[in-house]
């Protein structure tokens, strides 16, 4: 029990610490590719100082909603971080919820992300309302399927159980297409969840473009800090999914000093890796029209169905 | 136990003579239709609870004369589920009525509003508790009969009537396809009593077999709104008063999935063949993906639940399809998950959906319009109501820790389980169903964005939305206790599940209590913990945990800074109602991407001034969306009756000479036949 507490609060330091890293190291990667010096890679967590430190300003068309939004986002996307494996496969949280309550737990943010969108009454909120609303209904089947073909492969919905099974080399892996199909899908998922280009563009304010940053507009002072931690936390969420479903190698897989130590540089390592190659995508590819995201995310769809069937055709 | 029997059957006679035997006065008459439907609600829930609890059936008849008719009563846990289930929403609508109904006062009769309300829950409960066919297709007329007149209330103004007769059609084609699918199953047991239908050895060939499940798909169908049928379902639900129509999409429609499971599971002995349970697996998905599209498309905030009820009676069917198709291969454990998750979904979706729907009543009363764009701004006006309809929304948006959550995951395991079934067909089918189902959820889920956003949040966009007040106490406390068992039915699983399972295990052959519930209750896992499991009571706990961190960083590290109010910046000019996102433009988007479905027509009208044309006087905007199955469907349908009508006209020429020889003729074909 105490060491199950004391594995949680690993878990929420390492997220909470980890992700304001991986968003400076993506910013700092597409700099130096436009030929930039751009800033420091640990520039996020002053920002989020700053950030805490500010007075913040509510608009007066605001209501309770509003200001609640915030920790709610914060807490539901933490608490879907909990269900992720970070340095160790044993998650002490494996049993409060498996990969759809994970889903639904992000989806519980951005209902609430939307409504405070809607909140101050500016059309720019709305916007990004609308537009979050449907970039969430393109994702979700895409990611309901590339799920259901990582569990079927692996023989478990929960995450932790996944990622253990994997890193024990426990599952038969005869033929990888399924999970190929179903890593390709899952990163498109991702890039649309995390508010990445092509789908948003998340280092800009312009109408046009924003889908995200719209919603969270009239937020300020110590709002906007934990709504930007959230950001941060489900991009680190993401990475650590990705790296840790597909590739659990060197994951603690006992709940020993060294390994976890070893666990956890590794993860540091995968992670970083990951940030960089969405820092290289972000620069070689434009924002995608609205309209054309639909296409894109059509093709994540597909390919979780395609992994449904290699599953079925190439096992059968 | 049969005390308690009487107490309710009582109180409802007490209910539906007591109004017109006191004095005209609205709150009188108020009180004696909602007093005595209160206490028949509340016995209703303990008969409920008792006939899920206790290991005998309760039964009870009353003598008749007429043959085939017996008043017989039997309340199995399956029954008794419908009737916990019944009455809990019951309980909440009469508590709620008893404010809300003054409302009509002036209007309409208070006194006929409130008789008919206790006819209407009497009549549903019969339904589900009547034992014998003949009785229960009596008891079917009566609940669509007195619903039909509750929706007509308001019978001065044409969409009300039009609603009416659509609605009283629909439902009497829909009888009409009960009848035949009972006389089937009358004519393999002998009689219309139950406890010889759902005798093991009754003889009816599988045509006739097949034939009873078509009928009763359809039949019940009809009053379901399972896709296409539906189509009656928005009309009638929002024109009725909000606490009848918060009956009627919550409760009345599962009177149909009462009748569902009990003609598949219990007289047809849950033995058919696969593609029955795909059938329905398949028009589950359908009703759930095009209601809940409907639904985001209309603005009418009655009409929007409306169609949210057929979306969620799809997501009620996956989970039933998804347990006959278990069933049919024999996999019994998967078989009664199906069924769990369907039924659980069944009580979550009565009382979120009766929760919504209150909560429109309120908005109503408070502000006499229905369109979502004349509202805005209604938070600060209408506090509470704005919480409990927040509630009912984060619950039929399925997110975590509500009950509409805990339901659909169970949905989503029945359908993930699927790579147990030996055909490759379904082991595809059903991962596609979750997808819809996915997409059903998200797409609720901006539904609801949309309606809450709208409606409760930003500036008011009417002078009816900036003068609304909060509604009486009553309404506050009928919206509260819906809001309280959506938390508690999310929030607890583990309270509700061993009922269900109660009334899983006769019809499945099984019980999977101890497989649903591990970790003594805490958390569910279907199957084993290794494959899936969910707490929702740890993720509760987890969520106001981390939200408290989530402060506690704030404060740490900015300290108790005092808020600065503002007013939002508009690129400079002052902010009005008019410059907010309209739901109209907020489901832009989804309209355009999944243009194919809604086929959508828009048309643009400028007058110009006459001096410039630079310059518009006035711009008309109205869009469109195709009422597919109303016109390709039942256009020609009604086309064709009213063609035929009119050919079989030229026989009935209004001469009594002519009528004579009809009958004439008749009989000597009758008595030729008879040779």
């Amino acid at each position: 029990m105490l060491q199950a507490i004391i594995l949680v609060l690993a878990q929420v330091t390492v997220l909470l610490a980890v992700s304001p890293f991986l968003v400076g190291l993506i910013r700092k990667v597409k700099a130096r590719l436009q030929l930039r010096r751009g800033a420091s890679v640990l520039q996020p967590y002053a920002d989020l100082a700053k950030l805490f430190q500010k007075q913040p300003v509510i608009s007066t068309t605001a209501s309770w909603v509003f200001t609640a939004t915030p920790y709610i986002v914060f807490a539901s996307t933490l608490s879907a971080g909990l269900l992720v494996p970070t340095f160790i496969s044993l998650n002490p949280m494996n049993f409060a919820g498996n990969i759809i309550a994970l889903v639904y737990l992000l989806a519980l943010g951005t209902f609430f992300l939307i409504l405070a969108g809607l909140d101050a009454g500016s059309a720019f909120g709305g916007m990004g309302s609308s537009r979050e609303a449907i970039v969430a209904s393109l994702t979700e089947p895409a990611m309901i399927l590339s799920i259901f073909a990582i569990a079927l492969t692996n023989g478990s919905t929960n995450l932790s159980t996944i990622v253990h099974r994997t890193a024990l080399l426990e599952g038969t892996v005869t033929d990888p297409s399924p999970q190929l199909m179903a890593l390709a899908a899952l990163f498109i998922v991702a890039l649309a969840e995390t508010g990445r280009v092509p789908v948003d563009n998340p280092a800009t304010h312009l109408e046009l473009t924003m889908i995200h940053e719209a919603m969270i507009l009239e937020y300020s002072g110590r709002y906007l800090a934990l709504l930007e931690w959230a950001a941060g936390l489900k991009l680190a969420l993401f990475l650590s999914l990705i790296a840790n479903v597909f590739a659990p190698w060197g994951i603690a897989t006992t709940a020993a000093p060294a390994a976890m130590m070893i666990g956890l540089l590794v993860y540091l390592a995968k992670t970083a890796a990951l940030a960089v190659v969405i820092g290289i995508i972000e620069c070689m590819f434009a924002k995608l029209r609205l309209f054309r995201v639909t296409d894109l995310l059509g093709v994540a769809f597909i390919l979780g169905l395609l992994g449904l069937l290699f599953f079925y055709t190439l096992r059968s | 136990m049969l005390n308690l029997l009487w107490i309710l059957l009582g109180s409802y006679v007490v209910g539906i003579l007591l109004p017109f035997c006191l004095p005209r006065r609205a709150e009188v008459q108020s009180l004696s239709a909602g007093v005595p439907a209160v206490v028949a609600t509340s016995a209703g829930v303990v008969l409920g609870l008792l006939g899920l609890t206790s290991s005998g059936f309760i039964t009870g008849s009353l003598a008749s004369t007429i043959p085939l008719l017996a008043f017989t009563i039997r309340i199995d846990p399956l029954a008794a589920f419908f009737l916990l289930t019944i009455s809990l929403a019951g309980l909440a609508a009469s508590i709620y009525a008893l404010g809300y109904v003054r409302h009509f006062d002036g209007r309409a009769s208070v006194s006929t509003i409130g008789s008919l309300f206790n006819g209407f829950l009497c009549s549903m409960t019969l339904v589900v508790l009547a034992d014998n066919g003949f009785f229960f297709l009596i008891a079917w007329e009566l609940m669509s009969l007195l619903s039909y007149f509750l929706v007509v209330t308001e019978h001065e103004k044409t969409e009300v009537r039009y609603a009416g007769l659509f609605y009283l059609i629909m439902t009497h084609v829909g009888t009409a396809f009960i009848i035949v699918a009972f006389l089937i199953l009358f004519q393999g047991a002998g009689s219309f009593s139950f406890e010889i239908f759902r005798h093991p050895n009754q003889s009816l060939p599988e045509g006739m077999r097949t034939l009873a499940f078509l009928m009763a798909l359809i039949g019940f169908g009809t009053k379901a709104g399972i896709v296409p049928l539906h189509v009656w379902l928005p009309y009638a639900h929002p024109a009725a008063p909000s606490h009848i129509s918060a009956l009627m999409s919550g409760v009345m429609i599962k009177t149909a999935i009462y009748a569902l499971i009990r003609v598949y599971f219990d007289f047809l002995g849950g033995q058919f063949p696969w593609w029955w349970g795909f059938t329905v697996l398949f028009l589950g998905a359908t009703s759930a993906l095009l209601g809940v599209m409907y639904a985001l498309m209309e603005h009418d905030l009655k009409r929007l639940l409306a169609f949210h009820s057929v979306e969620n009676i799809g997501i009620i069917l996956l989970g039933i399809g998804a347990g006959m198709v278990f069933q049919s291969y024999g996999l019994k454990e998967l078989a009664a998950l199906g069924l769990l998750a369907g039924l659980y979904h069944t009580i979550n979706h009565a009382m979120f959906k009766a929760l919504l729907f209150l909560g429109a009543g309120s908005l109503l009363y408070a502000t006499h319009v229905r369109n979502i764009e004349e509202y805005g701004g209604l938070l600060r006006r209408m506090p509470w109501t704005g919480v409990f309809f927040l509630v009912g929304a984060v619950s039929i948006s399925a997110l975590p820790p509500t009950n509409g959550f805990v339901s659909e995951w169970l949905v989503f395991q029945s359908l993930f389980l699927s790579y147990q079934l030996p055909t490759a067909f379904l082991k595809l089918m059903l991962p596609i169903a979750a997808a819809i189902l996915a997409l059903t959820g998200v797409l609720a889920l901006a539904c609801f964005a949309k309606a809450f956003g709208i409606s409760f949040l930003a500036l008011a966009r009417s002078t009816q939305a900036r003068h609304a007040e909060e509604v009486p106490a009553p309404m506050l406390v009928g919206m509260g206790l819906l809001a309280a068992f959506c938390v508690v039915l999310g929030v607890a699983p583990m309270v509700m599940l061993p009922l269900l399972d109660r009334v899983v295990a006769p019809l499945a052959g099984i019980s999977i209590e101890g497989k649903v519930l591990a970790m003594d209750g805490w958390a569910l896992a279907p199957v084993n913990v290794e494959f899936s499991s969910l707490s929702t009571p740890a993720l509760s706990l987890l969520l106001m945990a981390l939200a408290l961190l989530g402060w506690g960083l704030a404060v740490t590290f900015g300290g108790r800074l005092r808020k600065r109010r503002y007013k939002t910046w508009s690129c400079g000019i002052n902010l009005t109602p008019r410059m907010e996102y309209t739901a109209t433009g907020f489901v832009q988007p989804i309209k355009r991407v999944f243009s194919t479905v809604y086929q959508p027509t828009a048309k643009l009208e400028t007058e110009f001034l006459h001096e410039s044309r630079y310059f518009a006087k006035r711009r008309h905007f109205e869009f469109h969306i195709e009422p597919i199955f109303e016109k390709y469907l039942y256009d020609p349908l009604v086309a064709f009756f009213t063609t035929l009508a009119d050919r079989l006209r030229v026989i009935q020429a209004g001469s009594l000479h002519l009528y004579l020889t009809y009958i004439f003729v008749t009989l000597i074909l009758l008595l030729l036949l008879a040779v």
